[in-house]
């Protein structure tokens, strides 16, 4: 074969030469540029447009952002500096410089007695002890202005790590509870601490008596036994009731025994272990609570109740049995079909004329109940939406198998429908959290009201941009965050790669 | 009895191993099925003896697959009887659990659990349903799927599996829950030629350790071996039944020759 070849063809190389370098302009950027950008007349116009809108953007915000100014006690101090640098356009971050504290807690007050005691203690003997400036009933002229020396005195940096202890210890425990949750790799005895962590969470942040939220844990702990024991002795339903007379008697006040005194058990317990040992923190009301902190506060709160309120609604809008179906249905389209802020304005307002009167039902708790109903209404749709995807064999499968409805639904069903519903239950987070900026309106000091007090102050009156950008940064982080762990925890969950 | 015969197992199949006991493991009686006012199956009368491994074929839409999932109550019947294992099929739940317990089912499409292991596929239901120490249940799955030769797969996920492994594992996930019963629709129809071998093959292993088996399945290769009876279906009824010799070279009914002479070519 290869002889006549060799007849039909005049010239044929026998020797390979080696590869060449390719010439220039077919490597490495300049080929990438070629290929990605300017690939065709159209593709070559759209880079130029796109380069020179992104430089015109930048070339506005970037001199505006670098050369702010850090150090200035006033908006017009600022303006000085600028014009004394001779520059054009400068931020004025010093608000921040000044401000983060507030803007990160709002008026929640730092444990002054500590930052005293450790930092300032010579010049607390000198203004007569502990007890003179911090004693009973001296909320006096002297004290503040003792109070607010020392913190002008040892910084801002050193007032957020321990005047601000227990906001941020609330916080680390925080990310401690949540790990073993998101990360299935570590160890699973981590689930007690998660499990404890909301009791942890409220004695640090509202403070009062230890006792109190371990009692309440507890009487939990304590209502689910008895509904146990009864349950084990004499069947579910029993055990349910027994659960719930437990939880009554300890918590309220059932109504046959409404004036022996008694009942509800809990405040007695808790007084009796209080007076035997008084441990506790500086009681710290909800109307002091403010900032970023409250963000966080309402955002996970709600986070981690209408998970599992939305999985049960979206459940019970697929039950067979007509009459859960309707409810569930009803109160999704309701709390759904009505804007977030109307919601809030009735926990704010209209509930305490539904309350029975007398009763101090805590605002803060009420727009944590109001915001995790909304967002369960979003997320038991979510959910379905997962749910429906699932193929019916798997029902089957599971029916077949023996598994019970239960059983079925949270080893077979829930695992792959909340998997599926990944983005959407995230994205429904996303909301929430932002969406907790929304209390201003109610009165409440989240980040974005603080703003306005900053601003309504001689020194910043008329700075705007600096304080937003600042708080959109630290709701960004936390987003960002949620957004990224979904997509890992996409990947991770996903077993239908060869 | 020529073309239909393509070996469906490399060694001889030895039918005098299977033995059918006086035993009754399932028998219906008259019972009816409507969708809607669709009447899906009519006065359906069946005795099924321990050990017997009986084939349904039928046109498509004549009602096989509903009459085997109203055996284990996937599909709920509204007239007649349906008693399995001595347990009669009603709308209690208890009684409905007891039967899926002792009733193993294989789907066309396998239906594992996609979001778990091989091993957990079929360690699951006896954990859960069986109360079985995770350790013991491990090793029943290892032996059954050892049994149905797939014991290297154990920590895949379904998805890494090709179909015909995938269908022995599911018959491996039903085996694990001990069984007196398996039902079958059409096991082998998503399958590709080289799989649908090593599925029957499983299968045949079972019915010569003595399962009860139904398995609807157009494989008439399986029914002559396997099965000692062979149950035609259509629109809904039981046209026709008898031991596969003579209801393949001699059937009696019209619609049975017709569906014969489609499914085997001439
Ligand atoms: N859920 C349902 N609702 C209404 N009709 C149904 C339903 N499921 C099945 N049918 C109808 O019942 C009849 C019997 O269905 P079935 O699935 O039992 O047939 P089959 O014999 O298994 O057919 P194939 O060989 O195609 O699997 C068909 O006509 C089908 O259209
Ligand atoms: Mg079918």
């Amino acid at each position: 074969m290869s002889d006549t070849h060799a007849h039909s063809v005049a010239f044929a190389r026998d020797t390979m030469l080696p590869p060449a370098p390719p010439p220039p302009g077919e490597t490495g950027a300049i080929r990438w540029i070629r290929e990605n950008l300017f690939s065709s007349w159209s593709n070559g116009l759209l880079t130029i447009v796109s380069i020179y809108l992104i430089w015109s953007i930048l070339s506005a915000i970037l001199p505006w952002t670098l050369q702010g100014i850090w150090d200035a006690g006033s908006l017009g101090e600022c303006r000085a500096i600028r014009d004394e640098r001779g520059l054009s356009t400068a931020a004025c971050w010093a608000v921040i410089n000044e401000r983060w504290l507030q803007i990160l807690f709002g008026f929640y007050p730092t444990d002054n007695q500590l930052l005293a005691s450790w930092f300032y203690s010579d010049e607390l003997a000198a203004a007569g002890g502990l007890e003179a400036v911090f004693g009973p009933g001296s909320n006096s002229t002297a004290r503040i202005e003792f109070i607010a020396a020392m913190k002008a005195d040892i910084g801002n940096l050193v007032v957020f790590f321990f005047g601000y202890w227990r906001p941020l210890m609330a916080l680390a425990l925080l990310v401690v509870a949540v790990a073993p949750i998101l990360y299935s790799s570590l160890p699973r005895k981590l689930l007690w601490f998660s499990l404890a962590y909301p009791f942890v969470a409220v004695f640090l942040l509202w403070g009062g008596t230890i006792w109190g939220p371990v009692s309440v844990a507890v009487g939990l702990v304590a209502a689910i036994l008895v509904g146990r024991v009864v349950a084990a002795a004499s069947g579910a339903l029993l055990g349910m009731l027994a659960g719930i007379v437990a939880v009554l008697a300890i918590f309220l006040n059932p109504l046959p025994f409404a004036d022996i005194g008694l009942f509800p058990l809990l405040p007695h317990v808790t007084g009796v272990l209080n007076a035997a040992m008084p441990i506790g923190l500086e009681a710290i009301p909800s109307d002091d609570f403010g900032g970023f902190m409250l963000a966080i506060i309402i955002g996970t709160s709600g986070i981690v109740l209408s998970l599992p309120l939305g999985i049960v609604l979206a459940l019970g809008r697929q039950s067979s049995m007509p009459l859960i179906k309707w409810i569930c249905v009803t109160f999704i389209e309701v709390i759904r079909g009505v804007p977030l802020i109307v919601w809030l304005f009735t926990a704010s307002l209209l509930l305490n004329y539904f309350l029975p009167p007398g009763t101090n039902f805590d605002l803060l708790l009420r727009v944590i109940i109001m915001v995790t109903l909304f967002a369960s209404a979003y997320l038991a749709e979510v959910v379905r939406g997962g749910l429906a995807a699932l193929p019916k064999g798997q029902y089957e499968a599971a029916d077949s198998l023996g598994l019970d409805y239960w059983k079925a639904m949270r080893l077979i069903v829930l695992p792959q429908a909340l998997k599926i519903s990944i983005p959407g239950i995230v994205n429904t987070f996303i909301g929430l959290f932002k969406d907790t900026t929304l209390v201003v309106f109610i009165g409440l000091r989240d980040p974005l009201g603080l703003t306005n007090a900053i601003r309504a102050t001689a020194e910043w009156n008329g700075i705007y941009w600096e304080l937003y950008i600042f708080v959109g940064l630290l709701f960004f982080v936390f987003c960002f965050f949620m957004s990224r762990y979904s997509m890992y925890l996409e990947r991770k969950l996903q077993t239908d790669r060869r | 009895m020529t073309e239909l015969q393509t070996p469906i197992a490399e060694r001889e199949i030895d039918r005098s191993q299977m033995k059918v006991s006086d035993e009754i493991a399932i028998e219906i009686n008259n019972m009816n099925k409507w969708y809607g006012t669709f009447h899906v199956l009519r006065d359906i009368n069946l005795t099924v003896n321990r050990g017997e491994r009986i084939v349904i074929c039928g046109p498509s839409g004549s009602g096989k697959s509903t009459l085997i999932r109203c055996i284990n109550a996937l599909e709920e019947h509204q007239k007649g009887s349906i008693v399995v294992d001595g347990t009669l099929l009603s709308n209690d739940l208890k009684n409905i659990d007891k039967i899926r317990s002792e009733v193993g089912m294989v789907f066309q499409h396998f239906n594992l659990f996609p979001h778990l292991t091989i091993l957990e596929n079929c360690t699951l239901a006896p954990i859960w349903v069986r109360k079985i120490p995770k350790r013991e249940a491990e090793e029943t799955a290892m032996y059954f799927l050892e049994k149905v030769k797939i014991p290297e797969q154990a920590l895949k996920y379904p998805g890494q599996l090709s179909g015909g492994q995938q269908q022995r594992v599911a018959i491996a996930r039903s085996l694990c829950m001990r069984p007196r019963i398996m039902l079958f629709d059409e096991p082998t129809s998503a399958l590709d030629p080289e799989m649908i071998k090593e599925v029957l093959d499983t299968m045949i292993q079972l019915a010569e350790e003595g399962m009860t088996m139904l398995c609807v399945t157009h494989e008439m290769g399986f029914a002559r071996s396997v099965a000692n009876r062979v149950i035609f279906m259509d629109q809904g009824q039981i046209v026709e039944q008898n031991e596969p010799e003579p209801f393949f070279t001699d059937p009696q009914n019209e619609r049975t020759k017709l569906f014969l002479s489609q499914i085997l070519g001439h």
